[in-house]
């Protein structure tokens, strides 16, 4: 079981006045992710679901926080300590093209995680190459090529095969099907959900696609401008959103066979800098429910419904239809 | 200007085909193409990466590199055809009759000029080609001006040819609901989030006044929520203008949304067309059919999705016969030596497949 709480990157930017300018990339998050669950991190751009990715995987260092991975702290262990944990957490990237080592055989990339984290004889790690690239529906006689050989869609199945190589718990996933296809998508979907069960997988799926996340996902979170704005299991959320920015961006999604077109969504305005957040709740400068207090106050995290969290000021009231 | 009638306004692609000299030889990416797009409705050209959608959206206004593509068939519009006109020809139909917009707008715009001075460039080559004085070629102001900048007055820095078209410059800018225009259009492309970005793409091809806009991909490196609005946009401007729109997408929910016909493109191919209703509740083409399968619509504890098999074949490696044949689950004997030709099944709903004729 991975668990998490309050992670608070700031990436520095540009030094140009005396105190440097930070890019708040995830503020003050707590979340976390149960063994063989998949946890949908969704949202648009500038949320800080991908930096909340990496960091989770210690890819990036928090600038405060905790990270409890299997009972373990992991929040500040040294480097050469983690790697006897890093086995069990990996890592698959949008862009097949640039996560795969162009000059590298597709034997020697997905066998780089077993040279890092044991001594494994030739034979073995032949036998252990050829077995993740049968799960991921790729035959062992394609081990002797080379990335650019392959289409997008296989050089995805050959970085998800490294993934999984060394059997490991948990997986984050950054968007792993944005640069495909749409026929490519649903195969890479349908492979993550059977390597899920066979190998008992624990997923961080992020995504800004909501139809995916419904689809696979157990639990959504729900990302903007660095928080962590809603949490619920997936049908809570998508049947029941009770933050105004979840509203938006279910109701936004559009799927094939809708006949309802282009609904009444109002889309207020555009996402802000992260650089200077508005203050108080971050998204009332779009919220079409805001009032004083969410400029001035941020809201806390709440548990509004059973196992359904929300940081909103006014969740319950305009959840009753009530606050105008 | 004479009145015609929507039919007489509506272009006709016939039988196209479009090739790239490549250093593997001639490859036609767009192969045997018909098509009509009647003025005032929404089309949605829908495919995968490769299959020509892109190419077939850049021919219309002859976008393409001339030295680097053959053309064959004809692009008829207003009585001519638009493969056969010369440069000149093409500077008219350009902008004029179509506008096109595509999916990165940092690329299209100009980044060293201020995006009110693009609009209003597009708007002063309008009017010199209708024949209206513009105070003769359009000057910019000197580097150095340029280079010192001006003052509080914000139309200082354009030449006098430039500024008589801004009252209309912020006129666009509202009609693609842009917050402050006036303060927005001295704003450089950089400045700008996507989305205003996108608008302001509209705009330029608005300043034009064409009868049909060419928008290739033009939400998909959008957020969501911005994709939302930029679709509401496109359908107001197709509704309160009557301009034909050819949408071309990867996306089905975005065809879904906004399209009122749809056209399925597989492999350099139209496979299907249909009314988008239609389309979408009685696909007939196998790779219609797997598209909208593989579209996640529901949960995987309720369902699980479908996939297509194997990938999409790269340009110059394309089936022989049907091109789909080799992924194709309901694949007949004939498929594979025989190019299926194109059945009207209903009205509206054509289909290239031999399971439903042809044969």
């Amino acid at each position: 079981m991975v668990k998490l709480f309050p992670v608070k990157t700031g990436l520095t930017e540009t030094i140009l006045r005396r105190t440097p300018d930070q890019v708040h990339a995830v503020e003050d998050v707590s979340f976390q992710v149960m063994k063989n669950e998949t946890l949908a991190v969704v949202g648009e751009s500038g949320s800080g679901k991908s930096t909340l990715g990496l960091t989770t995987l210690r890819l990036l260092d928090p600038t405060s926080g905790k990270i409890w991975f299997d009972g373990q702290d992991i929040s500040t262990t040294p480097e050469s300590s983690l790697r006897s944990v890093r086995r069990h957490m990996q890592i698959v990237f949008q862009d097949p093209s640039s996560s795969l080592d162009p000059r590298q055989s597709v034997f020697n990339s997905v066998a780089e995680p077993l040279g890092a984290a044991e001594d494994t004889g030739a034979a073995r790690k032949k036998e252990l190459v050829a077995e993740a690239l049968k799960a991921v529906g790729l035959s062992e006689s394609q081990m002797k090529l080379f990335p650019h050989q392959f289409s997008g869609g296989q050089r995805q199945r050959i970085a998800i095969a490294r993934a999984v190589i060394l059997r490991p718990k948990l997986i984050v996933l950054d968007e792993p099907t944005s640069a495909l296809d749409t026929s490519v998508q649903s195969q890479i979907l349908l492979l993550l959900q059977k390597l899920q069960k066979d190998f008992s997988l624990s997923y961080m799926f992020i995504t800004h696609n909501i139809s995916i996340a419904n689809y696979l996902a157990d639990r959504i979170a729900v990302m903007y401008l660095g928080k962590m704005v809603e949490v619920a299991s997936t049908s809570e959320l998508i049947d029941n959103p009770l933050h105004p920015y979840t509203r938006i961006l279910v109701s936004s999604v559009l799927e094939p066979g809708s006949t309802t077109g282009l609904k009444d969504v109002e889309v207020r305005g555009e996402i802000p800098s992260n650089i200077h957040p508005p203050t108080g709740c971050r998204f009332n400068t779009r919220c079409p429910y805001a009032k004083e207090k969410c400029s001035t106050e941020e809201p806390e995290q709440r548990e509004v419904r059973p196992a359904h969290f929300v940081s909103c000021h006014f969740a319950e009231e305009i959840a009753a239809g009530v606050n105008n | 200007m004479s009145l015609l009638t929507p039919e007489e306004m509506s272009l006709k692609v016939q039988n196209l085909t479009v090739r790239y000299k490549t250093g593997k030889g001639v490859l036609s990416a767009v192969d045997s193409v018909d098509l009509e797009l009647v003025k005032g409705k929404i089309y949605a050209l829908v495919g995968e990466s490769g299959c020509g959608k892109s190419t077939l959206g850049l021919s219309i206004p002859r976008l393409l590199p001339e030295d680097q593509v053959e053309y064959s068939g004809k692009i008829i519009y207003k009585g001519t055809d638009i493969l056969s006109l010369d440069e000149d020809g093409l500077e008219r139909v350009r902008g004029s009759e179509f506008a096109s917009i595509f999916q990165e707008p940092l690329t299209s715009l100009n980044p060293v000029y201020r995006v009110g001075e693009q609009i209003a460039e597009a708007l002063s080559v309008r009017a010199s080609r209708q024949g209206y004085y513009t105070g003769g070629p359009v000057q910019k102001p000197s580097a150095a001006k340029r280079l010192f900048g001006f003052g509080t007055d914000s139309l200082k820095g354009y030449s006098s040819n430039l500024r008589r078209f801004f009252p209309r410059v912020y006129d666009l800018l509202e009609e693609v609901w842009i917050p402050s225009p006036r303060r927005v259009a001295e704003m450089y492309p950089h400045e700008l989030s996507g989305g205003m970005r996108q608008r302001v793409m509209i705009a330029i091809a608005l300043a034009g006044s064409p009868e049909f806009l060419i928008a290739d991909e033009p939400t998909t490196a959008l957020d969501v929520t911005t994709q939302i609005q930029i679709l509401k946009l496109i359908k107001k401007i197709n509704k309160e203008f009557e301009m034909g729109v050819l949408l071309i997408t990867h996306d089905l929910g975005v065809v879904a949304a906004v399209a009122d016909y749809a056209l399925v493109m597989y492999a350099g191919r139209i496979v299907e067309e249909a009314p988008k209703d239609e389309l979408m509740q009685n696909p007939l083409h196998p790779y219609t059919q797997g598209l909208i399968s593989s579209f996640p619509k529901g949960r995987k504890k309720d369902y699980t999705l479908t996939s297509i098999p194997g990938t999409v074949p790269p340009l110059g490696m394309y089936p022989s016969g049907c091109r789909f044949h080799p992924r194709c689950p309901r694949a007949l004997a004939g498929c594979p030596t025989q190019v299926p030709p194109i059945v009207e099944v209903s009205k509206g709903h054509r289909v290239a497949c031999l399971l439903y004729g042809g044969a």
